[in-house]
Parts: C-alpha cells; structure tokens; sequence
C-alpha cells in the first residue's frame, strides 16, 4: 500500500449535482429506479417493517414465559410464534439486513463505481424479495406454522399444520433475491473497480461483502432444491425424507445444514466487515494486518462450507463425521478470532475517537466473542450432548446474530448515517442507546446460558418452576432492549428533518465514500476517482491532520 | 457491424462484455449448486441401496435417454458453431445454428415427453392413481428421476426461449464480440453438462 502526500480530491460542492435523495420525488422515481442507493432505502424500509413483524413474535414469546404455566398462548400458538420469529428473522431480516442495505449503498462507493453492475437485476432482486415477503405476510395472517424456522422432516412434510407450503415458497422466493445480489456483488468488485483501486486497496467491507456473496451464489441453491423437495412430499407424496417411502430424513438435515451454516456467516460476515471500518475510522489507524482480516473472511466463508453436520451430533451420525465436523468447527474459529486480535491490535495506540459507532463495535466485540467461544463449546462432541438442543443454543446463536450482527447493523447505521442522509445524528443520545442496548441485550440473552445449561430445552412453553426467576429477567431485559431499538429511530427520524447538515467526511476517515458529497449525486462521483492509497492510509498519530472540514 | 455504446454503470463495452461473461458464469456456478442438491439425495439412496437402485434404474428406457444425450450434444455443437459464426460476422449462419440448437432442443423434449408418457402408461408416475410400484425405494427412484429430469427439462425450455430470442435479434447476430450469443450458448453447454450426469446417474446405473 502506497502512501500519496496529498489528501482526497476536492470535495464537491453540494450545489453542483442534485444528491441521489433529490433526483426525483414521485414514487415511481423510486420503485423503478436502479440507483443502488435508493435500492438500499427500498430495502431497509422493507426489512425494517420485517424487523418489526419478527420482534412482534418475539414479544409474544417473551411475555408467554413470564410464568411457568402456559396461559398465554396454547401449545400450538406458541410452535407459531416462534416459527415466524424464525423464518422472519432469518430470511427476511437477517440475510438481507446489511447486505442488501449498507452493502448495496456503500459497495459500489467503495470501489469508485457509478453503480453495481447489473442496476436493473438489483432493482429485481428487492421485488423478488417483495414478493417473497407478502407470502410470509399472508402465512403470518393466515395463522402461521408450526414447523420452527428449521422445517425438519418429516413434522414439516407429514405432521405439521398450517400454511407450510406457502411458507417454503416464501423462503424459497426470497433465495433467488440473494442468488442475484450475490451475483451483483462478485461482478461489480471484480469488474468495476475504479483505476488504481487494486485488490490490496479494497477496503475490508467489500472484502467481507464479496466472502459473503460467494455463500449467496453457492449455498442458497441448495436450500432451494431442499426445500422444493419438502414441498413435492407435503404436495405430492414424493418421498425424499420419507423412510415409509424410502427416504432418509436426516437427509434433510444434511441438506439443509449444508445451506443454514454458511447462512450464519451470510449473517456475520458483512457485519465483521462493518466493524472493521467503524474501528479503523474511529482510531484513525490502519488496519492492523490487512491481508490477514481481508483472506480469513474468505477462510470463513470456505471453511463454513464444511462444517454443517455440527447441527447433527445426536442424529445418529457416524462418529468419524461428527469427529471431523467438530474439528472443522473449531477451525473455523480461527479466523474469526484473527480478526478480533486485529481490531484490538488497530485500536492499541490508536487515536481513539469514543464515538457512537466505536461504542457499537466494542459492544459487538464483546458479544462476538462470548457468542463465538461458546460456539466453540458447542462444537465439542461431549457438551454438545449435554446441551443440544437446550436454551444454550439459543443463547448462543443470538449473542451471534443479534449480539453480533444487529449490533453492527446499529454501528452501520450510525456511521454511515451522515452519508446516506445528509444529516449528522445527535451524539450523545446515540451514545446511550449503544449502552442501553448492550445492557438490555445481555440481560435478555445471558439467563439463557444458565437456563440451557441447567437443561431447559428450546421450543417449550412450560417450564419448572425453579426456571422462573431467570426467565423473567430474561423477559425484562427484552423490554430494555427493545427500548434501546426503538431510541434511535426516535433520534435517527429527527435528525433526517432537524439535525445539522453533514459533511461529505465527518469522520475524517480515509474510505473513497467520504470523498463525495453527503448525500451522494445520482452517479456518486463527479469525476471518476482514481485510488493512489490503501483504504486506511490515516497519518500515524498525527491527531491534527483530521480533515474535519 | 454495429458499435454499441456502454451502458450505465459501465465506460467502456470491453469492460461490459466481461461483466456479462462473468455474471454468466456465477450463475452457472448457482445452478450446478442447484441440480448438485438433487445429485445428493441419488447418490445417498444408490449407497444405501445398491442392489434396489439397479433394478429401478433398469426399468427406464436405455435407448430413449441414449439417444436424448447424442440429440442435446449435437444441439450444443450447434449453439458453439453459432458463436462462431456470430465471431466471424456471418449472421446468418450464427442466426441458422441457434435454429439448428433450438429444433435439437425441441426434439429432447419431445422424446422425453414420449418417454414420460410411456412410463405414465406403466404406473410409474408418482403421484397418480394408476401408479405401481414394485416396492418402495422403485417409487423414491422414480420420484427422482421425474424430479430431476423435471427440472432439467425447464431449463431445457428456458435455453431454447433464450437461443430463440437471440437467434431474432439482429444486434446480437451482427455483435462480433457475441456477447449475447455467447452467454446463451453457455447457458445451453450447462444444460447439456446436467445432462451427460443426469444420464448415467439415473439410465447407465441399471445396466447391469
Ligand atoms: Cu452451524
């Protein structure tokens, strides 16, 4: 990486081109247009609106075990609600959450792109995702299913009730969505990088978000042909999973692992992306090991292909499997803690900025490594078979997803926030939120280690009484943290009409995004940029050439 | 010959044309991800069961998929001399191939539809009355082999829409880079490719 003396171009005036927000206002202006960047709007209301639907479910679970009895859903309700907090979650939030949002605005700004490369299959990709969700909506108004977001036979295929069908359609529909992002993403960094925006240059988010686009296009066509085949037997009898017909249900599981582990890292990567540029930004460093972070996200998606029968230790499978998967899983772990070592290395001796967003990343940080190291324990054959299937599960796959990846969609958001908007968020309202959350957040999730660990199994309803005490703190923790989701839509939406104008680089950060005004013009840059300097070239300790212009 | 301009986002039609190619290609990559899916619960079943996946396998007619395979590689051999001709900017021999590709295409299906209904005749179709089988794991075999074949036939009809479209299409014919021609005689090959594995997966795996 090569250090050029002078700074940016010239920032433009914000007069000279309307910004993207400007270039029209009809609504058909922005249901048909192909700027990645009001794509990325379209998509965050959309996912946004899922968010709600999910967290809706979820409240439902968390007020049902506030008693031991089940008084307030029956049995069946309560299969319901969790499988739409599932399907929801998962596929109409998480997997789309910064992809399609903060990937699809920032990716073709990063690299000195005018957009992605394919603009109208991106435009597609949100409409098959639309269509994707009114299905789940009609399966949510219809009375939901009972299968849990797993759909394992053969209760999805032959026992459960409900509108299965359509809610396999949903989710099948919604894969081809991330098939064409995925496939956006790897054309637009291979072919539309700016002159001089070498891959040593890429900043690591798109080095995240093209390791995450590698598990789109490869792992997302197995879930669907899994889940086609689900539908043939519900529909047609055609017995995949069958063993009455000759099937094999744990096939099912084989498949469907095969596709929903990499689907975690489809989940995380993007977010260990976001972290590596709210560290950076905010320590106004380079990165500590750029070549390291950059190959263990592409390690992470690698690896993440092999490690799938993790999920499936008690289903009988050979033990040689499970050994190799179980060492698999914990060499997936490697990479990820590479990047953990670095960004602690990054802010050593950093010039430390304790902004929002540094507050979000170290809250993710904390939450990664105590959801990964207890991944870790679960990728162990003998606790495995201890806390299967049990609330330690769950605990640790949400300090993973919403610990790790909703935390970072919160720093994204608020770093970005100036950018996408024009406007700068209040500061210190942003900071207690980042605090609020990371206390409501584990207040909700920690009593679940305990409570999995001490045997209560996921997906009931009615519990011992003696499980009391820790689920109804579990219950009031959600009620904080969802206090510290809504804080910043309440700030967030007051500062797109009252907060000061921002900007174009209100970080002084060195990425190519912050070179363009804020918001960006249609194009995103006036002139084609052209990259003389790696994506974190901050001069060493030198806290007065910020360009906070 | 006609020159085009770039299109957004995009400055030069060099760049554009490898955009194309290669988006082509991850697709590809997607699909064979897709039948891969499908290639996995038949090779699951055959190692469970050897023995019954012969029998059922026998049952299918040899001759019909044989001559189904030499009918989809000389189609493809077709959609490669259109790029060629559509390279050397003789359009109307590219636009002929494509049609050439597109009759060969038609005839697959056309055999495979005779197929089907042979087996349709013989009970061998899941999911009707009449159906039969001699035991379970004949009835999973065959549920496979439509579901495959299936699948494989939609994207059978999807190529030669596609190869009609470009074959109509006086700009793509007269393009020397091929770029569209070029895509769509690659799409053709990956059907073909399922094909020369679907073959002895599901047809050579009851000759004896
Ligand atoms: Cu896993």
């Amino acid at each position: 990486m090569t250090r050029a003396s002078n700074r940016p171009p010239v920032v433009p005036p914000e007069a000279a081109l309307p910004s993207y927000l400007r270039a029209g206002y009809t609504l058909r202006s922005w249901l048909l247009t192909t700027d990645h960047k009001r794509i990325a709007i379209l998509y965050l209301v959309s996912i946004s609106f899922f968010f709600l639907i999910g967290a809706i479910a979820a409240a439902l679970i968390r007020l049902e075990l506030l008693t031991p009895a089940g008084d307030l859903l029956t049995n069946d309700g309560y299969n319901r609600a969790f499988s739409i907090h599932g399907i929801i979650m998962v596929w109409f939030f998480l997997i789309p959450s910064i992809p399609n949002t903060f990937g699809n605005f920032l990716i073709p700004l990063m690299i000195g792109a005018r957009d992605l490369a394919f603009p109208r299959l991106n435009l597609l990709s949100w409409y098959i995702y639309v269509v994707a969700g009114l299905i789940t909506l009609y399966v949510v108004l219809s009375g939901g299913v009972d299968t849990g977001w797993t759909f394992y036979t053969p209760l999805s295929s032959v026992y459960a009730n409900g509108a299965v069908v359509a809610a396999i359609l949903a989710v099948f529909i919604s894969g081809f969505s991330s098939i064409l992002t995925g496939l956006n993403f790897i054309v637009t960094v291979h072919k539309l990088r700016a002159p001089g925006m070498t891959w040593g240059r890429l900043p690591l988010f798109v080095w995240s978000h093209y390791a995450t686009s590698i598990i789109f296009v490869l792992a997302t066509p197995v879930l669907a042909i899994t889940l086609l085949l689900v539908a043939a037997e519900r529909l047609f009898g055609i017995g995949v999973f069958d063993p009455a017909l000759g099937g094999d249900p744990l096939l099912f599981q084989h498949l469907f692992w095969f596709y929903s582990h990499p689907a975690v890292y489809i989940m995380i990567l993007p977010a260990l992306g976001v972290i590596s540029e709210l560290i950076t930004s905010a320590a106004h460093k380079r990165i500590f090991g750029y070549w390291f972070v950059a190959y263990a996200s592409i390690a992470i998606a690698v690896i993440g292909f092999f490690v799938w029968g993790h999920h499936m230790f008690v289903s009988g499978q050979s033990y040689y499997a499970s050994a190799i998967f179980s060492f698999l899983s914990i060499a997936v772990a490697v990479p990820s803690a590479i990047k953990v070592y670095n960004w602690t290395a990054t802010l050593y001796k950093g010039d430390i900025e304790l902004n929002a967003p540094l507050l979000y990343a170290m809250g993710f940080i904390g939450l990664f490594v105590a959801g990964g190291l207890t991944g870790l324990m679960l990728a162990m054959l003998a606790i495995d078979v201890h806390v299967h299937d049990t609330y330690f599960v769950v605990a640790h796959f949400h300090y993973i997803m919403v610990g790790g990846t909703v935390t970072a969609f919160f720093g994204a958001m608020h770093y970005w926030w100036p950018k996408i908007t024009g406007r700068l968020y209040p500061e210190a309202w942003a900071r207690a939120s980042a605090l609020v959350i990371l206390v409501g957040f584990n207040v909700t999730f920690f009593p679940l280690f305990l409570l999995g660990y001490e045997g209560m199994p996921r997906r009931y309803h009615v519990y011992p009484e003696s499980f009391q005490v820790l689920q109804v703190i579990s219950s009031c923790g959600a009620l904080l943290l969802a206090a510290g989701y809504l804080l910043p839509v309440a700030y967030l939406g007051w500062s797109l009409f009252r907060g000061a104008k921002a900007p174009a680089n209100p970080w002084g950060a060195t990425g190519l995004e912050w070179t363009t005004s804020s918001p960006p013009p249609k194009h995103n840059f006036i002139e084609q940029p052209v990259v003389e300097r790696g994506p974190y070239d901050y001069p060493i300790s030198d806290p007065l050439s910020r360009s906070n212009d | 010959m006609t020159e085009q301009a770039a299109e957004e986002p995009f400055h030069d039609t060099d760049r554009q044309e490898q955009a194309d190619r290669l988006g082509m290609l991850v697709f590809l990559a997607s699909e064979i991800m897709l039948f891969g899916g499908i290639f996995a619960a038949t090779m699951a079943l055959r190692i469970q069961h050897p023995q019954d996946y012969m029998k059922a396998a026998s049952h299918l007619r040899l001759a019909l998929g044989t001559a189904n395979t030499a009918i989809l590689l000389t189609s493809s051999l077709a959609a490669a001399l259109a790029v060629e001709g559509a390279r050397s900017g003789r359009s109307r021999w590219a636009a002929r191939a494509l049609a050439a590709a597109c009759l060969l295409g038609t005839a697959f299906l056309a055999v495979k539809g005779y197929e089907y209904a042979g087996e349709y005749r013989e009970g061998l179709m899941p999911g009707t009355a009449a159906a039969h089988f001699s035991g379970p794991l004949q009835r999973l075999f065959m549920d496979l082999y439509f579901l495959a074949t299936g699948l494989h036939a939609f994207h059978v009809l999807t190529g030669i829409v596609l190869m009609l479209t470009a074959a109509l299409n006086r700009t793509a014919l007269h393009d020397r880079r091929a770029v569209l021609i070029g895509n769509v005689a690659l799409y053709w090959h990956l059907v073909d490719i399922v094909w020369i594995f679907l073959f002895p997966t599901l047809y050579l795996a009851g000759v004896p």
